[in-house]
């Protein structure tokens, strides 16, 4: 079973030039600078007006090991990975044989003209550029030797496709802040190879003819560029964020390096140089949350930033946060688990994790960014979120999202004032008296006050032991029931207050797909594919857990749903199986598992594992309703 | 603002707080636990000195010992946190509001077992607060295991004999770089009191090792925490007194000789009588060596053992603006739209 439809061909046969909608791989090795090359690239090819998307598939290494970079150009505007790559740049020996063999029939290959052993291939054209010899006229010497041959392939390129040398001055610029000089002499290299290339290689007729070119479009205009982890960061500090603590863990560690930077920049009196923050590099991620956590009970707006290890790590606090009742918000951008796992692979592998963190009773609320827009929204949401709840707020990006380039519409500045929930002041305290956890409203959100406050009734003991409304010790049985049933009506209050799902009815749809995060762009492109086959599919895209009541009516409206994530286990499908038990035959998991982003291509042969519940339950095989389509 | 009311007829303090004011609740823990003693002279210490109870914070892990500040400051907020992590919540409580002083209590298991790592970060970031560690070497709350603070070949009916060494609780604090290492015990007031003072007026953290015998599990009279041997056992260093700023026209005359005094980074005043010759708390190696000789001799020394206000806070490091990060109003925190918008137009 599958929303199946037969593969299109990965190259059909082309007539003539294609034009803005190929993927481009660079093969090199990790730590020789490439990043830059590669980022200049994008950014040129992002000002030319065409969209795209890079992403680095790099190794947990230093120096040495094999790192790819795909850059997707799409003049329809999909940004999802693309299986395929038809413009290969094999500028790492060690991967050559493999990375050759990965091209698609009619693809085209740059690599170093001094190698032996590059393979052959007579279905593809391959280029091979005296790399050694630009580096030699250089007079560069030791690391800067290789960090040059990476402005060889990016002169070699542009000339191959047609980007124009303008646009990568201006992309270094932009990457070396300005700073004319390092723009200079990287661009004398791309220039040297660029006329090289321009002089020995063809691009329109011979053995060198290709049909790969890229043109101007108007389609960026406006547009912003940058990693999810810098727009997260960025939100959070439009959210008013003033500690954040931290342990260093691939792919969170740039959240709190963009943090640091923009901290600096707005929240630091550059006369006097005092800070309104103030940032700890903790111990280990325990430490880190035993901190934010600290903070919150104080009032402070605090946040972490961590991947799957550093959460397994900060159980502890997350479950007396989640009892004692105080905000803290945890960015985790997952990687590939379990145990250390894949440190540099994508993956949506966290969320029944973070959702159920804490032994006892314990369910979190966790907001599921799936671009750009969304991490800066979240950045700040999140606090608000958390105190108006009194209660941890995961935030669950991914490697893909946080540590990749992406294009975004500019961020709209917060539509509201900070929501700083229920806290009592002294005179409030005076007026109406004080008990920390009483439910007055009937919302299971109670009242607190924060340490400092001079009321004499107004201080209480916070504690992860049973306690009765005033923050007293107590074993009383009902005293710990009437709590715990409070926490989960204060749960049900969250469903409420949480972004609630984005919803694409089609009609005529049997099908919907349910999915979250940066699965997104795949998934929409999947979409238009099945929907010119013949199968239209409607999309709900969660935000948040817990779920609201439009899910339950999304689910009830379909006759089948797919629930598209990044993980084996299928676990939001897990949860949503838990919260709609009447819809649960309904629900069939599609995960996608290799640490690898998704792809459209995926989405649209995935066969789903048999569903055991559905089989019980009698109900019709999904494979039922889609196989015609895929022409059985 | 409300007034507090003091129970009519009671002495008060310069606050008009009676010393009831400074109370908790009434203590679960045994009948002559020593930790109760300590909890007593807390809120003797925190009535001497004043103390606004909304300025103070409350903080412990988990264990017997962290049980204690349920049992005074009963106006002051608290936190009783997890086993061995109150250090990381102290740090981000006290960053958050850098007003607030803090007294935490931990146990022997609490900080040189499941803490000594947050313990020693602690001590390491220097953040502004009383660390008191009520050292019984033996875990109350689960009945008698060894800690890792028992005498090395020590013998418990519940736990056997302990094979291992024990961890030095002022020995792992000067070499964490806390500047004010103090050693004490329960069974004496008046000295646990002074020592007390001295810390609340510490520039970063101060470290009370305060030896605790627990009257159920260990207090037999091998055993170097129990009642008995500490009494006979202790030696001070040196009678302590401790001067508040406020008072410090009104400090005795004294003579060189037999007294030392150290002033603090607050202007407070710290006298040390002399009882050997000496000894100088500010000398971290004549320090080390005079713990592992005590340790060697199944001693123990009491009073300031260690003594540096040379390095900055943690809050004072964060050069953060004079008012409480938790206090910031939104005018403060939230850069504006035209921020924004210029961020924005630079990453086109």
């Amino acid at each position: 079973m599958g929303i199946g439809i037969a593969p299109a061909p990965a190259t059909p046969a082309r007539e003539g030039l294609i034009i803005n909608d190929f993927a481009i791989v660079v093969a090199t090795a990790n730590g020789t600078g490439s990043q830059t090359a590669n980022l200049a690239i994008l950014r040129a090819l992002f000002k030319m007006g065409i969209p795209v998307n890079g992403k680095n598939i790099f190794p947990s290494n230093i120096q040495g090991l094999p790192t790819w970079y795909h850059i997707r150009l799409s003049a329809d505007g999909y940004t999802g990975r693309r299986h395929t790559s038809e413009v290969l740049v094999a500028f790492n020996q060690a991967t050559l044989v493999q990375d050759v063999q990965t091209l698609p029939a009619g693809g085209i290959c740059l690599t170093n003209a001094d190698w032996r052993s590059v393979p052959q291939r007579d279905d593809i054209t391959t280029y091979a550029i005296p790399v050694n010899e630009f580096i030699r006229d250089s007079g560069m010497k030791g690391k800067l030797k290789d960090y040059l041959a990476n402005m060889v392939y990016v002169g070699a390129l542009a000339h191959l496709l047609d980007i124009p040398l303008e646009r990568l001055d201006e992309a270094l610029s932009f990457l070396f802040k300005g700073k004319r000089r390092t723009v200079d002499s990287n661009m004398a290299v791309v220039r040297a190879a660029y006329e090289w290339a321009a002089a020995n290689l063809s691009r329109d007729a011979g053995p060198s003819a290709h049909p790969y070119r890229v043109a101007p479009m108007d389609a960026t205009d406006g547009l912003i560029m940058m990693t999810g982890n810098e727009a997260a960061a960025l939100g959070a500090v439009f959210g008013g964020v003033t500690f954040a603590a931290w342990y260093p863990i691939t792919p969170s560690t740039s959240v709190i390096d963009a943090l640091n930077g923009y901290l600096e920049q707005l929240r630091r009196d550059p006369q006097t140089g005092e800070a309104t923050y103030a940032v700890v590099q903790a111990e280990d991620e325990l430490a880190a949350i035993g901190m934010i956590v600290g903070a919150g009970f104080a009032g402070a707006r605090a946040m972490t930033a961590t991947s799957g290890p550093g959460i397994s790590l900060m159980a502890e606090y997350v479950g007396l946060a989640y009892f004692a009742e105080v905000p803290a918000v945890i960015w985790d951008i997952q990687r590939v688990g379990p145990s250390t796992g894949l440190p540099t692979r994508t993956s949506q592998g966290d969320v029944l994790f973070t959702y159920y963190l804490g032994h006892g009773d314990t369910k979190n609320v966790i907001l599921l960014p799936a671009s750009l827009a969304e991490c800066f929204e979240y950045g700040y949401r999140a606090f608000d979120l958390a105190d108006t709840l009194q209660t941890p707020v995961f935030v669950l990006s991914d490697l893909d999202l946080g540590m990749n380039n992406w294009m975004s519409p500019p961020f709209d500045y917060p539509a509201e004032p900070l929501r700083r929930g229920k806290v009592l002041t002294a005179e409030d305290v005076a007026e109406r008296g004080f008990a920390r956890y009483k439910d007055i409203d009937g919302d299971g959100i109670t009242y607190r006050t924060l340490p400092g406050n001079p009321h004499p009734r107004a201080a209480y003991f916070g504690r992860g032991t049973g306690h009765n409304d005033a923050a007293v010790y107590s074993e009383r049985p009902e005293d710990w029931e009437s709590n715990m049933l409070r926490l989960a009506r204060k749960f049900d209050t969250a469903r409420g207050l949480v972004p609630g799902p984005v919803v694409e009815d089609v009609a005529g749809a049997e099908v919907g797909i349910i999915a979250y995060g940066t699965t997104e762009p795949a998934i929409r492109e999947a979409r238009d594919r099945l929907a010119a086959a013949g199968i239209p599919t409607s999309f709900l895209r969660l935000r948040a857990l817990p779920i609201n009541d439009e899910v339950a009516a999304f689910v009830a409206r379909h006759e089948r749903i797919y629930v598209v994530e990044l993980n084996r286990d299928g676990q939001l499908h897990t949860i949503l199986l838990s919260e709609l038990p009447a819809l649960a035959t309904r629900l069939v998991a599609l995960a996608h598992l290799d640490g690898m982003p998704l792809t459209a291509r995926w989405v649209v042969e995935a066969r789903g594992p048999p569903h055991p519940l559905a089989q019980r339950a009698g109900a019709p095989s999904p494979a039922g309703t889609l196989s015609r389509a895929r022409g059985r | 603002m409300t007034e507090m009311t003091p129970a009519r007829g009671a002495r008060v303090n310069a606050i008009g707080l009676a010393q009831a004011d400074y109370k908790g609740l009434p203590s679960t823990l045994c009948q002559g636990c020593g930790h109760n003693s300590i909890a007593n002279q807390i809120v003797q210490v925190a009535y001497e000195l004043n103390v606004r109870p909304h300025e103070m914070l409350k903080l412990s892990g988990i264990g017997c010992s962290s049980k204690s500040p349920a049992y005074f400051l009963g106006q002051s907020f608290g936190f009783n946190t997890l086993h061995g992590r109150m250090p990381s919540l102290a740090t981000g409580a006290l960053i958050a509001n850098h007003a607030m002083r803090a007294i935490a209590v931990s146990g022997d298991g609490d900080t040189a077992s499941i803490g000594l790592g947050q313990f020693k970060h602690l001590l390491r970031r220097n953040v502004r607060m009383v660390y008191v560690v009520e050292n019984n070497g033996v875990y109350g709350l689960t009945k008698g295991q060894f800690s890792a603070t028992a005498d090395e070949g020590q013998e418990l009916k519940y736990a056997g004999t302990n094979d291992f060494p024990p961890i030095d609780i002022c020995m792992e604090a000067i070499l964490a770089g806390c500047g004010f290492v103090a050693r004490s015990f329960s069974g004496d007031a008046a000295q646990v009191r002074e020592l007390m003072k001295a810390a609340l007026s510490h520039r970063g953290t101060a470290v009370l090792d305060i030896i605790s015998p627990c009257v159920a599990f260990n207090n037999d009279d091998s055993s170097t925490k129990s009642y008995s041997y500490g009494k006979e056992h202790e030696i001070p260093l040196h009678g302590i007194g401790f001067v508040p700023k406020e008072a410090e026209i009104e400090v005795e005359a004294y003579d060189p000789g037999e007294m030392r005094v150290v002033e603090m980074h607050d202007g407070s005043l710290i006298k040390l009588r002399k009882l050997e010759t000496d000894y100088d708390p500010t000398d971290r190696l004549g320090a080390m060596h005079r713990l592992q000789w005590a340790q060697a001799q199944r001693e123990f020394i009491t009073g300031l053992v260690y003594y540096d206000d040379s390095r900055p806070s943690l809050a004072e490091a964060s050069r953060m603006v004079d008012a409480p990060l938790a206090s910031l109003g939104e005018g403060q925190v939230r850069p504006g739209r035209e921020v924004l918008a210029e961020l924005m137009s630079g990453l086109m």
